[in-house]
């Protein structure tokens, strides 16, 4: 007999297309799992609007249920409450540095012009000697930083409020 | 259907897609390497809004038709966007300054939106707002550098500014559409944002050392399917695979 419990768990082994180190799970974008008998519904949440990752991630979570037996599946997306970067697991943010990718600090750098950008410690070597190339990087939720220390480029998974 | 609805989901689609459209045109084309995908992650942030607000707007039109059909298969006189977003990307200066208007007004714009009665317009404007203000940071820091950088880029700018401050006005544009909108407590009353726009962009303006333009004439016309000329190439390129093999699919 399944269990919403045993679909949460499955997800933990579909993981993002573009930063395959985070299941959808650690992402945040699964807000929902019911099962009502043989059919399941699942509420994803897109992280930016022209996100190409979403309609894979849905395709990823169909496959994953029909291995285990589930084909009567339902995914709907929701937009509000919008996804931020708080919807990010502590696990995946540990993930995250691990895969060489920093985490979003707790602090949107958007809304004053020419601010000092966020100090992003570097995920190789620890140093906060970094600076910011760009505001937008490898994928819409990254920008782009330097480390001045080891003086290796990284993303940066920037913070969305 | 409800007509009002259905045109007021259309105006803020087609603003997305064309400026997406435009900004794509720069794909391994930007002046540096980010630049490029800067401008380019725009692009797809707009397209993706677009996506979203196409698929409302297919929803209440209620004929069966798809996002895409509305975004490929229409002719020019039925889009709706301001003309601003149509116009050519020109050079570096001309896209920057394009665009600041348009993300400063945008930002106020899905602000207000996320108030809407509509729920899903309010929830696209909230999803929305979050990116834009990435965009408008973006671009209002680069008015500030080119305009207050070195003689050259400062004419550029201001070139780009004196030719695309006529089509500034349209952002404010409303009709009998929106007064439905604001009646129904679904759309938002322009006129209120128009100073707060105007005082947000007197201080990019002041910062980079630019001056508005005195000479107040004025284009407009988008809102009603009237468009420049540009905007009947972007389409061939745009809609020339769903002309060529209709229903095409990746
Ligand atoms: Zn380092």
């Amino acid at each position: 007999m399944v269990t919403v419990t045993d679909i949460w768990h499955w997800l933990e082994d579909v993981s993002d297309p573009e930063v395959p180190v985070l299941s959808v799970v650690d992402l945040g974008v699964v807000r929902s799992v019911k099962l009502n008998g043989n059919a399941a519904e699942i509420v994803i949440t897109p992280t930016y609007s022209g996100c190409p990752a979403m309609r894979v991630i849905e395709e990823d979570i169909r496959a994953k249920l029909a291995e285990n037996g589930i084909s009567d599946l339902t995914v709907t997306t929701v937009l509000s409450p919008a996804w931020t970067t708080d919807w990010l697991s502590e696990n995946g943010r540990k993930k995250l540095k691990e895969y060489g990718i920093a985490p979003p600090e707790h602090e949107v750098d958007k809304s004053v012009l020419f601010a000092t950008p966020t100090v992003v410690p570097c995920p190789l070597c620890n140093s906060r000697n970094t600076k910011m190339v760009s505001q937008f990087g490898s994928t819409a939720c990254k920008a782009h930083y330097q480390c001045n220390d080891c003086l290796e480029p990284f993303d940066y998974f920037k913070c969305l409020r | 259907m409800n007509n009002d609805l259905y045109t007021y989901t259309l105006r803020i689609a087609d603003d997305s897609l064309i400026l997406g459209q435009r900004l794509s045109e720069l794909c391994g084309h930007g002046p540096i390497l980010e630049e490029d995908i800067a401008l380019t992650n725009i692009a797809l942030d707009l397209i993706g809004q677009a996506t979203t607000l196409f698929e409302y707007a297919a929803t209440v039109q209620n004929e069966g038709k798809t996002a895409d059909d509305l975004a490929f298969l229409r002719y020019e006189h039925d889009y709706k966007n301001v003309l601003l977003v149509e116009q050519t990307n020109g050079d570096f200066g001309q896209t920057i300054v394009r665009q600041w208007l348009f993300d400063t007004f945008r930002v106020l714009f899905y602000d207000a939106l996320q108030h809407s009665s509509d729920t899903q317009l309010a929830a696209i404007a909230e999803k929305s707002l979050k990116e834009t203000k990435y965009h408008c940071k973006h671009s209002s820091e680069w008015v500030i550098r080119l305009g207050d950088g070195t003689e050259e880029s400062h004419s550029r700018t201001q070139d780009a500014l004196d030719l695309l401050w006529r089509y500034s006005d349209e952002l404010f544009f409303m009709d009998e559409t929106d007064q439905a909108m604001i009646a129904a407590k679904v759309g938002v009353d322009l006129a209120a944002l128009r100073p707060i726009w105007m005082e947000r962009i007197q201080e990019v303006v002041q910062a980079a050392t630019l001056t508005i333009p005195t000479n107040n004439w004025k284009q407009q016309g988008g809102r009603l399917g009237k468009h420049t000329e540009h905007l009947g190439f972007l389409l061939a390129d745009l809609q020339y695979m769903q002309r060529a093999y209709p229903g095409m699919q990746w």
